[in-house]
């Protein structure tokens, strides 16, 4: 009994150190800019550094954009596969886990390939177009952790007689999808728009070699010139990350507390 | 021209026909139920005329307006789910103005047909309220109040109780019928449960596999079923296999015993089997009345039902389940004891076609 009690713990304790030790390894080599004491320099460095605030401004910017267009088309797209085409599920399964096959590397050449500024359609020779692509290549990054989350909250709820309730009583699609469906899927909505930020916040290869100035590269260039604040900002990114999944939580618990499903 | 009508309405899925040439013509304030199995075609003929459904041919009038090919948010009519189907971020208040809201009306009017409704429905002080926070049967009249809010030409209920439980289901049917009376509104109510259908309906609509076998009041489906489907499906039914004695005369023999029916048995040829039906509650375990059948038998099963006893008695190959009222005074017979079972010749009911002997 008492064994069975003390395994998992055992278990847990690994399982942390794992993951807190590396971590911890980290954030103490952050504090030792100055010699001889601990100090919290290297953040003052990097949240002094122009670069920093222009390219998480930058990031944070796209993110946000990623997330409305994978709202707008991840909802009605799993809205429609779950009421009108469920044999398709497969199918569009398949397509939105393929970015976690493909290497951003083969996305971004093929891309490269497609709006060069010699293409039929030249997007990589404006800047305000290469946003716009790079916008684009996030939302299919993205796209996995965006479809699941919505999938997951629309199998939640039974949205064909939702659906048809509302008909019923005379409301049109656009009601339908913004005021009944939408609210019902707004904790899986959120879920993936975090994990979303999360993912744009951190992208290097898109954003590298379609050559824009996102936080991304800037986490690289640090981090092959400087000793101290690479081990900072892995530390904020961290903190960022953890952040976003805390709200997600806090989103989440707020609105069981709001409107919790019908049992 | 009536209310609602329904022509020649026809459903197939790819080879499969699940609705054949349903034809019905329903009053204004007409209470009628979709009454059979499951997979019967009742529910796909409700969600036709819901508009969830497209017919492969026929039409749907509704007050002389044909609605076949209307799209279901501009027909008018108010739909009960299995499932309720509230909107769980909406509250009570929210939900059974919805349809008002989508509607364009004034907020004033909204809130005072929301307080209407909910007083309707003897639920007042739940406006506030989420879903999660009623029960199953409240949230099914919340369901009601919605569906009735925005004054619908239509009220179309799909199996509203079966996720009910028993006692709750008979109050709330009768609160169903007892507000569609008040309002004086069309509704088309389906259901498997023929206590149900028998207990609310105006008239019954009996389906099996897509077709309509018979339509008519309860006490007409209950007493003249037209078809073998009807009597077996819609309350307890005993069948004997009769041999044709004179045709002419109705006489028969059960396990070797002479019986006669009040009708002449069609077409019959003497020593042809026939099948006859018999309901529990016309037979009894009593001395026989002048020109009343009567069988010799011997209790096989004695099952207590509360207020009724329900007698298994035996013949040879034919057996008949009997109901009688539960004396307290009088014990049921033991099993294996000799009885009489009579009954009068015009509770025997002549089902269609021979059987093989």
């Amino acid at each position: 009994m008492k064994r069975a009690v003390i395994g998992p713990w055992i278990a847990l304790i690994l399982g942390a150190l794992y993951f807190i030790v590396p971590l911890i390894a980290t954030f103490e080599f952050s504090l030792r800019m100055r010699r001889g004491e601990y100090s919290f320099d290297a953040y003052r460095v990097v949240f002094a550094d122009a670069r920093f605030q222009a390219t998480f401004g930058y990031s944070s910017l796209l993110a946000l954009a990623t997330i409305v267009v994978g709202v707008l088309l991840v909802v009605p797209t799993a809205y429609w596969v779950n009421l009108r085409l469920p044999k398709l599920r497969p199918v569009i399964e398949f397509i939105t886990l393929l970015p976690l096959v493909i290497p951003a590397i083969v996305l971004v050449f093929g891309y490269l390939r497609l709006y060069n500024s010699s293409s039929w359609l030249p997007m990589t020779s404006h800047e305000r177009a290469t946003d716009l692509l790079l916008t684009f290549g996030y939302v299919t990054l993205a796209l996995p952790y965006m479809y699941r989350a919505v999938d997951n909250g629309l199998r939640a709820i039974d949205v064909r007689t939702l659906t048809e309730a509302a008909q019923s009583l005379g409301a049109g699609w656009a009601t339908i999808l913004f005021r009944v469906i939408l609210p019902n899927v707004r904790v899986a909505v959120l879920s993936g728009a975090f994990l979303t930020f999360a993912i744009v916040i951190g992208e290097f290869t898109l954003a590298a070699l379609l050559d824009r100035p996102a936080f991304g590269p800037y986490l690289q260039l640090i981090g092959a010139n400087r000793a101290y604040e690479p081990s900072a900002l892995a530390i904020i990114a961290f903190a960022v990350t953890w952040a976003c999944m805390g709200l997600i939580n806090l989103v989440g618990r707020g609105a069981r507390n709001a409107a919790p499903a019908a049992p | 021209m009536a209310f609602l009508e329904i022509d020649h309405l026809r459903k197939s899925f790819g080879q499969l026909t699940v609705v054949e040439d349903f034809n019905l013509a329903i009053e204004r304030g007409e209470f009628v139920s979709f009454l059979g199995p499951s997979g019967c075609g009742k529910t796909t003929t409700l969600r036709m005329v819901a508009g969830f459904e497209t017919p492969s041919s026929g039409a749907i009038r509704i007050d002389s307006k044909d609605v076949t090919a209307a799209k279901p948010n501009q027909r008018n009519v108010g739909m009960v789910f299995q499932s309720y189907a509230l909107f769980p971020n909406m509250t009570i208040a929210e939900n059974v103005g919805f349809g008002l809201k989508v509607a364009g009306r004034a907020a004033g009017e909204i809130m005072s047909r929301v307080e209407e409704m909910l007083a309707l429905i003897k639920l007042p002080q739940v406006g506030g309220r989420y879903p999660y926070q009623l029960s199953g049967g409240q949230q099914q009249r919340v369901a009601l109040a919605r569906a009735l809010a925005i004054k619908p030409k239509v009220l179309l209920l799909d199996e509203p109780l079966s996720a009910l439980d028993a006692k709750i289901r008979v109050s709330l049917r009768q609160e169903i019928r007892q507000i569609q009376r008040e309002l004086g509104i069309t509704a088309i109510y389906v259901t498997h449960d023929q206590e149900e259908a028998l207990s609310i309906s105006d008239r019954i609509v009996v389906m099996s596999q897509g077709r309509m076998e018979q339509v008519g009041t309860p006490f007409e489906i209950y007493n003249n079923p037209r078809t073998r489907f009807v009597a077996s499906f819609v309350g307890t039914l005993n069948v004997l296999k009769g041999q044709v004695v004179d045709a002419a005369s109705g006489k028969v023999t059960v396990d070797g015993q002479p019986i006669s029916g009040a009708t002449h048995l069609d077409g019959a040829k003497p020593g042809e089997i026939r099948s006859l039906a018999l309901r529990p509650e016309a037979a009894s375990l009593t001395d026989p009345t002048t020109g009343a059948n009567s069988l010799q038998g011997t209790v096989e099963e004695v099952s207590f039902l509360g207020s009724v006893v329900r007698i298994r008695v035996r013949f040879g190959e034919n057996a008949i389940s009997l109901d009688t009222f539960n004396k307290p005074s009088v014990a049921p017979p033991a099993r294996g004891t000799k009885v009489t079972v009579s009954f009068a010749r015009d509770a025997l009911l002549v089902l269609d076609g021979a059987e093989a002997a």
